[in-house]
């Protein structure tokens, strides 16, 4: 019997179109544009100014605060604008453009892909340089890491969790990445582990990827503390509550972190990034994009310098299709529609999908039939049918009391309506307005 | 006989009973009012639109009552006139406040503003500003889902099909701001009411500079201050590569109208200009449709 989490949860189709193509090294663009918000948080203050040379991994903005990122440049070239520009949503944000002159790298950076195993920097130092390397979540959310590893006073975790479900359709780059450099991705694991003081770490991954499962149990039987466990193969099991609650049965209460049931939760690409970081000195300059559709001609996971736009990423993959309906960054239940293919690959951006016309379209809204197909999904235990019309209404405040902010906007219950209503679209700007309500409470 | 006799006694005695207690209940809860405000609640137009801020027409009578004086309130829909009937019946004195009517501050329609992109998420200007820039690239133009006129209460705004952009009924509105505070984009302002209806406004929110501004919509304010250099009445104030009118100031003299190479300033309801045909610059969108006319009329 294999664990998985109790409550709600669907099947969407797998397409795992790409689960056996290795991943490949994407050749360098023209020029990148780097955004100065590629994270959670406070955006990133830029220390480098128009006219100047960087070199890849070079810092071109500091973070800003404890809650943000530092980002660094991804090539080495000239740095020909810092400007607003568009990003993911179409709205302008800070970036920095640099145009790309060779592939020259700083000296610090060890390029070797020599395995180091050997963690010989102290806990502050390793936390010091995770957090100098601007790390973020690369499961998508980009929550800055080093903020998850500095646990809150008084707070204890016993558990670490790697996160290697992947439970959305399509997305492959995970999977790839514990193949390819799982030996990597185990030392990322007990990097964090000496950081944040634990013993054990579980590695969590779903059942549909048995080859991952074999090689790192392979590789992990003679590591102390960490083991790997198959999953059952569910949506949205990939999200850190329901996760935990399927690997050690630990309900995290509403609105708690996951630390006030001793656990944390990190993804098997920001375990690899950490050691990329801590042994080899490299900061996050690039990352596994799955680019992938039934229309596209070589669906493929490449691995992709920060900035590069996602036309260029999409041409690599044999060009746009023809009958093209959506382009959508990130999985397809919870990515987002481009309007633009002129944006930039991010630290969140887990893969680029092409969704032909006719599969695009939203069928027509019609009236709700109360078949509570919606509360049977909800991995969070909510009424998703009640929820959306008193966002409509705008009665935020019983939209405070029923839970909305527990909502992981997973997107299950606008699946599975039969009646084709758009109850993720509401609920997400409910969210939005209560949070407002309660800011300005405090 | 007996029993139906019994039957009207014993029923009429309880209800007397019944009465009794209930008077005497009454008279122990009694909950003492202001006669006033009943008095106040019938001169207001009994909308319960909340444009004066307060939950309901009764509420809005209880404030005026309670207030010592009538200097922050106002009710948009009554205007002046209800105003005055308020401060007569309390003996207090009103303020002089200019009627107002809403403008759309957008003429970003399908021939100004190409679309680049097509949107089918839940119809509604909230929820897609909150998701991305729209379906045009215009990042603060009107989204054309309509949020302002699903909450008029009065059928003041329709959207014209042709453009895409809501239209306001000048006759209809009544400057009550549930449109303001919908718009996510802050396009609609309330706008003196002047003669005739008439009203001279920039039709763009635009800040961006002028050149990026008008490659993603034809009519865009491109900030060239043009038409600041030619006002004579202060009227307008340049901003953020923004022109915008004071409807207080303004003198409806319609010199900046035919400055404005983007034709981004409206006028409205203006006879058309006799001197010089050729620049005849009166919106054929902004103007109702006849069959919409007929109806207010009637």
């Amino acid at each position: 019997m294999l664990r998985t989490f109790r409550k709600g949860g669907i099947h969407p189709a797998d397409n795992k179109l790409t689960e056996k193509n290795p991943v490949q090294i994407l050749p360098l663009p023209e020029k990148v544009t780097i955004p100065l918000s590629q994270h959670v948080g406070t955006p990133a203050i830029p220390v480098v100014n128009r006219g100047d040379k960087v070199k890849v991994g070079q810092l071109v903005a500091k973070s800003k605060g404890f809650v943000s990122a530092n980002i660094h440049s991804s090539v080495s070239g000239k740095v020909v604008k810092i400007d607003s520009l568009p990003d993911l949503t179409g709205y302008k944000k800070p970036a920095v453009v640099i145009e790309v002159e060779g592939d020259e790298w700083e000296d610090s950076i060890i390029q070797s892909t020599d395995l180091q195993k050997d963690i010989t920097l102290s806990k502050d130092e390793i936390l010091e340089k995770i957090r100098e390397s601007g790390i973020v979540g690369l499961g998508g959310a980009a929550f800055p890491t080093h903020v998850k590893l500095i646990l809150p006073h008084g707070k204890k975790a016993d558990v670490l969790i790697i996160n290697g479900v992947e439970c959305e359709p399509y997305l492959t780059s995970d999977h790839r990445l514990m193949i390819e450099y799982g030996r990597e991705m185990l030392v990322g694991t007990h990097i964090l582990m000496k950081v944040l003081n634990v013993r054990k770490a579980m590695i969590g991954i779903e059942n549909n990827k048995a080859d991952a499962i074999n090689y790192l149990k392979g590789i992990s039987s003679y590591l102390p503390g960490i083991k790997v466990y198959p999953l059952e193969v569910k949506y949205p099991q990939g999200s850190e509550k329901q996760l935990i609650k399927a690997l050690t049965g630990r309900e995290v209460p509403s609105r708690k972190l996951p630390v006030d049931v001793g656990v944390i939760v990190h993804n098997v690409s920001t375990a690899y990034a950490v050691y990329e970081a801590v042994q080899k000195n490299k900061p996050l300059i690039n990352r596994i994009v799955t680019v992938s559709g039934k229309s596209l001609k070589n669906p493929s996971n490449f691995v992709v310098r920060f900035g590069t736009s996602v036309q260029f990423l999409i041409e690599a993959a044999g060009g746009l299709p023809e009958n093209t309906g959506k382009v959508i960054s990130g999985g397809l239940m919870m990515g987002k529609a481009l309007n633009s293919l002129d944006v930039p690959v991010i630290k969140g951006m887990t893969g680029i999908l092409i969704v032909p016309g006719n599969e695009t379209k939203r069928k027509a809204i019609e009236p709700c039939i109360r078949c509570s197909k919606c509360v049977t999904v909800c991995p969070m235990g909510l009424e998703p049918y009640l929820l959306m019309p008193l966002a409509q209404n705008e009665n935020f405040y019983r939209l405070e009391n029923e839970m909305v902010l527990d909502c992981i906007e997973c997107g299950s219950c606008s699946y599975i309506c039969p009646a084709n209503r758009p109850l993720l679209d509401y609920i997400k700007l409910g969210k939005v307005e209560v949070n407002k309500i309660i800011r300005e409470r405090k | 006989m007996s029993s139906v006799l019994i039957t009207i006694l014993s029923l009429s005695s309880m209800g007397i009973v019944a009465a009794i207690i209930l008077y005497l209940v009454a008279q122990k809860f009694k909950v003492l009012e202001n006669p006033k405000i009943d008095d106040v609640e019938d001169a207001l137009p009994a909308t319960n639109c909340g444009g004066c801020g307060y939950p309901g027409c009764r509420n809005f009578a209880e404030v005026c009552v309670n207030s010592d004086t009538l200097d922050d309130l106002y009710c948009p829909v009554g205007g002046q006139e209800t105003m005055d009937i308020v401060a007569n019946l309390l003996g207090k004195v009103a303020l002089q406040t200019d009627p107002r009517v809403a403008v759309i501050r957008c003429s970003g329609s399908f021939e100004n503003r190409p679309r680049t992109n097509h949107y089918d998420g839940a119809s509604s200007c909230a929820v897609a500003s909150a998701l991305y820039v729209g379906d045009t690239d215009c990042p603060v133009g009107c989204l054309g889902m309509a949020d302002c006129v699903v909450v008029c209460d009065f059928e003041a705004i329709y959207m014209d099909d042709k453009t895409d952009l809501p239209v306001v009924i000048d006759d209809k509105c009544t400057a009550c701001g549930a449109c303001v505070k919908a718009c996510p984009r802050d396009i609609i302002e309330l706008r003196k009411r002047n003669k005739k209806d008439r009203q001279i406004f920039v039709s763009c929110i635009n800040e961006e500079k002028g050149g990026i501004a008008k490659k993603y919509c034809s009519v865009a304010c491109t900030g060239c201050t043009k038409c600041f250099k030619v006002c004579e009445f202060d009227a307008i104030t340049m901003g953020n590569n923004l022109a915008f009118i004071d409807s207080d100031k303004c003198v409806l003299c319609r010199k900046c109208v035919p400055e404005c190479p983007t034709d981004a300033i409206l006028e409205i309801n203006f006879l058309p200009r006799k001197t010089k045909p050729d620049k005849e610059k009166i919106i054929p969108l902004n103007k109702i449709p006849e069959k919409v006319k007929t109806d207010i009329k009637e």
